[in-house]
Parts: structure tokens; sequence; C-alpha cells
């Protein structure tokens, strides 16, 4: 069971790997999304007017004239990439729950599995935010990046063998703290798609044409990525919260005789928490502008990923159990 | 932001300059700025190893960087969350925050007793617009049905007739949002005084517990291995109980990975009381009344039995450090009242006799002083024998678990067994070169035990849990407004206008706003 796991984490990230690479074609053939054409019009508008030259019949043609055909295949391609996340989704559920029945338990026993776990319900999330919003099928390439780049990286430098749990994670606390930080991990991580995207796009509404603000040009409307990254972060912050700084706090209590004991774990999760309450205040503070306030949601997903790997494999603590081949 | 306090009739230098520094400390600005330098601030307490995380690795920083760590020593790098400048900060954010919604809490009391308002002259500047051309029902029932309608969605409502035969009707909603708001940054208020009273009025102790009924220990400073008291507990406050370790269990995976841990002890929590039998684990501490008992580690203490050359024996039960994952420990032995001439009755200080060991439970079959399981399958303890000064006379404070390296240098205590250390089985003895005796009869497990009170712990969880409660609906909620104004129309029924406004950023407000429009038009319908 547990080879048979192994086997479906290969097969999972190469499935990730082909959606990126179909929303990419997607990205760079297809016509833009409904939005972003919308968004796009004015911008022309102004550039023509540059030249008083009334706009004929025969500009509208051109603009309109190629587009079924163009918009045709970069709908298929989408629709391609989207069934490869689902189908990815499905061998990633299947990698963590096999990981599971061969360790005989909750499969977060382990940095390994833990970031196996978060990226999965990364994934969910995506494809709910997908299957609510189809708008938004255009930052598919780049949650499909974060994913296979998570995966790639678990896979290359935290992979352990299955293993017992330490006697330590022996307690019913350990599915409550592990799993709500999971979650609100996992919606963290997709929460920093759309905000990275919001920068690029109101870069590239500014008139920012270099290197990453050019993927602006595709990107679903600036507002929209905006409130898509609020949403999110404000789901998940009071889940991190109950994980991080509740449900933690009292299995430390019980299991190492103190609620809080700044152990290196603990430090990152409390700068995590701070910084994503910045940006929850940040945002909430008119006076504040959005793209400083989502800089600030990116700098508290850089923490989280520092508490992953930087703390697993620099630091030694009391949460070291946690660390990569352990 | 608090309201701006009337200007003073005379401007002062003193006061304006305070009240715009406590303008700007409350502000939202520096409450951010605050906030990143207190996440800034945690930082090196996790890179630089903390005296209160773990003593024996600042002591390794200070032979790994001599000059560095007196330097750092002093600007507090090894008790980060204890300096002064990491209080200073969030001590003032704490005062930024009571800054900030004390003023906050006052405004709020004040639009909870508030009617809503009455209705903007043109609704059809607000964010959300409709009109209901055609009622039947006159205007004052039509707003009746409005309200109804409103306050069976829990907005909280108010009818007004105006002079010119119209009615209006204000709602709002979402009150809850800055009432989780408030409770939010109260409960962190909380968190902080409960931390702090915890830290004044708590202790903990360290000790390392032996089995067996002449190794038990009573709840005193003395008793402890490693204790610190809250500033305001004095040791005589500690409360009396007394504890030994009838029993350790450890089981292990094949592999050496531990399965589980368990001890039984028993408990006396009166003087000359009785003995009771507890039962503890890793994540089960033992609560007692005044303090909660928790197993952090376990391991296995050597008992020796020496012979010295007059044949007085004596029995020491000495525990052995674990130092790798499979527990080879090591530890050491030391008899410094031993080859006293019962003659004389008089200490040689020069033949007082000390061992330092290895245990290790499990003998590497290829050799070696190593474990290669934890459990006792096939024990053995490697001994190397000094005579000489121990040195404890001088009255440093030397370790338990290792001799004093200065009188070995010193040629004080001098080795006195080959070079390759003594090993040993359970039930074997070792005779020296001066004719004494050694015995290692045998091993007992010990448990390290953390005892702990925290008298806050509670109100800290208490803050905690409402201050969440708190945080959701302060993220959840969305304080909006809502109009009606009905006009009566010429000849019967009655013309009816609504508006909305969100005075928070909720996306689904329209959709909020249409469905409320609709439900107030009723069955009867009108045109929109």
């Amino acid at each position: 069971m547990a080879e048979l796991s192994n086997q479906l984490m290969a097969v999972t990230v190469l499935s990730y790997l082909a959606a990126m690479v179909l929303y990419a074609a997607e990205y760079a053939f297809g016509n833009k999304s409904h939005i972003g054409r919308a968004a796009q019009r004015p911008a022309r508008q102004l550039v023509g007017s540059g030249a008083p030259v009334p706009p004929s019949a025969d500009d509208v043609e051109v603009e309109e004239a190629p587009a079924p055909a163009v918009r045709d295949r970069g709908v298929l391609l989408g629709r391609i990439a989207v069934g490869f996340n689902w189908l990815a989704f499905a061998l990633h559920l299947g990698t963590v729950v096999t990981r599971g029945i061969a360790a005989d338990r909750m499969p977060w026993g382990n940095m390994y599995e833990f970031t196996l776990t978060v990226t999965l319900v990364g994934s969910a999330v995506w494809l709910g935010v997908l299957t609510r919003k189809p708008e938004l099928r255009h930052l598919g390439l780049f949650a499909a990046l974060a994913l296979v780049m998570l995966l790639g990286a678990d896979g290359l430098i935290a992979y352990a063998p299955v293993g017992p749990l330490v006697p330590a994670l022996n307690s019913y606390w350990f599915i409550i703290h592990v799993s709500t930080i999971i979650l609100a991990s996992g919606i963290f991580l997709i929460g920093a798609v759309p905000a990275a995207m919001f920068l690029v796009r109101a870069g590239y509404d500014e008139g920012k044409r270099r290197f990453p603000y050019s993927l602006g040009a595709k990107v679903p409307e600036a507002a929209l990525l905006e409130r898509l990254t609020f949403r999110l972060h404000a789901f998940a912050f009071p889940l991190f919260t109950f994980g991080a700084l509740i449900a933690g706090p009292i299995w430390a209590e019980a299991s190492w005789g103190r609620y809080w004991g700044w152990d290196p774990k603990e430090v990152w999760a409390f700068i995590s928490w701070i910084v994503y309450a910045s940006y929850l205040h940040a945002r909430a503070t008119p006076s504040v502008k959005r793209t400083v306030a989502t800089w600030i949601a990116i700098l508290g997903f850089a923490t989280m990923l520092m508490n992953l790997f930087g703390v697993n494999l620099f630091f030694s603590g009391l949460h070291s159990y946690a660390n990569a081949g352990g | 932001m608090p309201a701006a306090p009337p200007p003073p009739r005379k401007p002062n230098f003193a006061w304006s300059l305070l009240r715009n520094s406590w303008r700007q400390l409350t502000s939202m600005r520096t409450a951010l700025v605050l906030l990143f330098l207190l996440a800034v601030a945690a930082i090196p307490g996790s890179v630089l190893p903390q005296r209160a995380v773990s003593p024996e690795k600042v002591t390794a920083y200070y032979t790994q960087h001599p000059d560095l760590a007196p330097k750092l020593e002093q600007i507090g790098g090894f008790a980060v969350y204890a300096s002064p400048w990491f209080a200073a900060i969030y001590l003032l954010l704490f005062t930024s925050l009571v800054g900030c919604v004390v003023p906050r809490l006052r405004d709020h009391f004040r639009a909870l007793r508030t009617v809503p308002p009455d209705a903007p002259k043109r609704l059809e500047r607000l964010p959300q617009h409709a009109v209901v051309e055609e009622r039947a029902d006159d205007p004052a029932e039509a707003a009746q049905a409005a309200a109804s309608e409103l306050r069976k969605r829990r907005f909280r409502t108010r009818v007004r007739e105006q002079g010119d035969g119209s009615w209006t009707v204000s709602a709002e909603k979402g009150y809850l949002k800055e009432t989780g708001n408030l409770f939010f940054h109260f409960a962190l208020l909380t968190v902080l005084v409960g931390v702090g009273f915890g830290h004044w009025y708590g202790w903990h102790g360290n000790r390392i517990l032996v089995e067996g009924n002449d190794q038990g220990f009573c709840n005193s400073v003395t008793q402890y291995d490693e204790s610190s008291l809250g500033p305001r507990v004095d040791a005589a406050d500690l409360p009396f109980f007394c504890l030994r370790l009838t029993d350790f269990q450890a089981a292990y995976q094949t592999t050496g990975q531990p399965k589980s841990f368990d001890a039984d002890v028993e408990v006396q929590t009166k003087q000359d009381g009785p003995w009771k039998a507890r039962h503890f684990t890793v994540n089960n501490p033992l609560r007692l009344s005044q303090a909660n008992v928790h197993l952090l580690g376990h391991g296995y203490a050597v008992e020796l039995r020496y012979t010295d050359r007059f044949g007085a024996q004596q029995t020491k039960v000495v525990p052995f450090l674990p130092t790798d994952g499979l527990f080879t420990s090591s530890g050491v032995g030391s008899f410094p009242d031993v080859n006293i001439d019962p003659k004389t009755n008089k200490r040689d200080v020069n033949l007082q006799v000390g061992f330092e060991g290895v245990f290790v439970p499990t003998v590497d079959p290829a050799g070696g002083a190593t474990s290669v399981f934890p459990a006792e399958n096939n024990p053995a303890l490697f001994l190397t024998a000094y005579r000489g000064d121990l040195g404890v006379e001088v009255g440093n404070p030397g370790s338990v678990y290792s001799l004093d390296q200065g009188q070995i240098a010193n040629g004080e205590l001098k080795k006195v067994s080959g070079d390759r250390p003594q090993r040993l089985t359970p039930g074997q003895s070792w005779t020296l070169d001066d004719g004494t005796k050694v015995e290692f009869l045998a091993t007992r497990p010990f448990a390290t035990l953390a005892v702990r009170y925290d008298p806050t712990a509670t109100l800290v969880l208490a803050g905690a849990v409402v201050g969440l409660l708190g945080l959701m609906l302060s993220l959840g909620g969305h304080r909006r407004r809502l109009w009606f104004r009905i006009s009566p129309r010429d000849g019967s029924g009655s013309l009816m206008e609504a508006g909305g406004l969100p005075r928070t950023d909720y996306p689904g407000f329209a959709e909020e706003f249409g469905q409320i429009v609709g439900a107030a038009r009723g069955p009867d319908g009108g045109t929109p």
C-alpha cells in the first residue's frame, strides 16, 4: 500500500504538470477570458484616441472575426486542463488515502505527509473556487504551478517512509490540531495565488509591461482577484487561529506541560498569525492601498512556507518529529 | 481611530504634542507598524537558542561563539521573549489597541442605543436602489408590511410618518460585526493580562524520578533538578505533595520507534496522609489540585554498589541521561565518602572514587558502546574508574552527570582502569587495582517529570476562545442599512422606493437587497 501511494504520488505530480501545461497553452494560444477582454477594451480605445480615426466597420471585423475560432481552441484547451486538474486531484486524494491506509492512521505524521495533505486541501479549494466562478480559469496555470512546486519539493526534500506515530502524537488533539492547520494552510496556499495575480494585474493596469506584469494581460479583473484573495484569507484566518493558537496550546499543555513555550514552530506560527492579522487590518483600513495590503498577504504565505520548510530543516525543537526523513 | 477631542481654547504646546502623539499611537498605521515590529522581533527567538526553552543549547552556543555570545546576552538574545525591547513593542501595541478600542466601544454602545436614521432625501443616490411603482394598499399599511418583512430578517427597524403623508422605513443590521470586533480585541487584552498573571503567580520544576519507594520526592524547590518560581511566589508557597514512581513501562516498535509510555505513581497529598496510586501518560498529565505533573521523557538509572578497602559498602542509584534516541546513556557514580579508616574515622580525599559510565540497553553485536534498541534486550554498562579528589568539597556546583573535568586535568583525580572501559552486565562485579570492588546490581527506569502550576491557564484559554468567536463574527458580519419610502399615489395605492447602503465591504449585498425588495413588494405584486 505504501508502494502504491508512492506511485500515485508520482502520477499525481505528472497530472498536475499536464494540467499546468494545458492551462499555459490556453493562456498562450487561447483568447482572453470574458472579463479579461472586457477590461482590455478601454485601454485599446485609449490607444486609438491618439490617432483620430473613427472606428470603422473594418476595425470591428478585424477584432471580432477570428475570435470564435481562437476562443474555441482556447476554451477546449482550458476544459481539458480542468479535466486534468480534476484527475490530478483524484490521484492526489488516492495518494493521501493509500498513505493513511499503509500507516494505519491519519496521514499527517511528518512533514512529507503534512505537505501532501496541505496541497490536497489547496487543490480542493481551487477546484471549488473554479466550479463556483468558472471565469477564474486563467488562474489555473498559477494554482497548478504552486501545487506542482510544493508537491515536487515535498517529494524531493521531505519524503519519509511510512512509519508509526511517536507517543507524543498519539492523541485526539493530533487530529484536531493538525487537521485545522492543514485546512488553513491549504486555503492560505490557494489564497496566495489570486493575491500574487492581483498584484500582477494591478501593475499591468497601471501600464507596467515588464515580465511579471505582462502576465496580467489575461488574468481576471483586479477587483475580482482582490475580493477572492480577501475571502479566502478571511476564511482561513479563524481556522488558523483555532488550530495554531487554541488547539495547539491545549494539546501542548497536556503533552509538554505549558500551553506556549516559544518553540521555533510556535514562534513562526505566531509570526504568520501576526502578519495575516496585519493583512486583515490593512485591508479594513481605507487609507492603506489594496496593493500594500495584498503584499502583506503574500508575506504571510512566505512565513507559512518558512514555518513548513525552514523551521523543519534548519531549527530543532519540540515539533522535530515533523522533520524531513523523520 | 478615536473621535477627535474638542480643540482646546488656547493652543498649548505640551497638550497638543501629547494629543498628537496619542492620536499617532492609536492610529491604524502605527498599529500595523507595531504588529510588523512584533513579528520581526520574534524571529531571533527562533534562530538563537533560548534559555527558557533549551539552556543546554545556550551553553553550547557560548562555547561555539565565545566572542559573540556575551554581546548577544547583553541585548537579550537568549531571552528574546522576556527582553525589554520585545516587551516595549507589545506594550506599545496593546496601548495602541486600548486607545483604539475603548473609544470604539463607547461609539458602539451609542450606536446600539440609537434608532436607525431616517431615509435620505434621494434614495436613488445610494449604491442600491429600486422603485416599486404600484401598490394597492395605502402608505401606512405598505410601510408596516415592509417593516415586518425587515424585522423578520432581524433588521432593527423604525417606521416614521412624514409630514407630507408619506412613510419611511429605516432598517439597519450587522451590529454583531462591531460587537465581534470589540470582543476579539478585548479578548486579546484578557490573554495578555492572563499570561502576565500566570507568569507572576505560577511556578514550575523539573525532576528526574527513579522508580522505587526509596527514590520518591516531595514538592519543594530543593528537591527539583531545576525550578523557577514566579516573581510573586515564595518557596514556602509551594503546596505539599510527594510522589514516588512505582512502575514505568515503555513499549517500542520493532524498529525501535517508541509506541507508548506509561507511568504509575503513588501520590501523597497530605503530610503523613495515605499514598494513592495514580497512572499517567505522555498526553494525559497527572492533574493534582495545585499542580500538574507531565511526563516528558524517560531513561535508565544504574544501581552501583561499591565495596571499599575496609569492606564498607555503599549503593547508589544514578540516572544516566540518554544521549541518543536508542538510549545510549551516560552518567557517573561518585563515591566521595568511601575508604574511611574505621580506626581514625578520617576521610582521605585522595581515596575518593568516581566512575564514568555509558549504559547501553541493547549492545551492538558488532561491538562498540552504542545502543541498537531502546529496550533492555542485551544491557551492558561500560565503566571507567577514577580515584583521587573528586573536588566535591571545594563547593563548586559540579554536575551530578559528569565528573569534575578540572580535577582530572590537574591530576587530582586519576584514571585507575585500563585504556578501554570495563564492560559489565547486570549482576557482574569488577575488582579495581586496589582490591576494592564495584558491582553493577541492576537498572531501574526513571521518568523525567515537569511539574507546573499556572493559575491563569483557563482564563487565557477562555480569552482565546472568546477572541476566536469575536473574530468570526467580525469577519463574517456585514453592517448595512436599508430604507423604504412609501408615498401615496393619486387616487389609491402607493408608490414604494427602496435604497440600500452597505457600510462595510459586502459583495452579496445587491442580492440580499433584491430579495428584500422582492419580498416587501408582496405577493399581490405591483409593477417594478
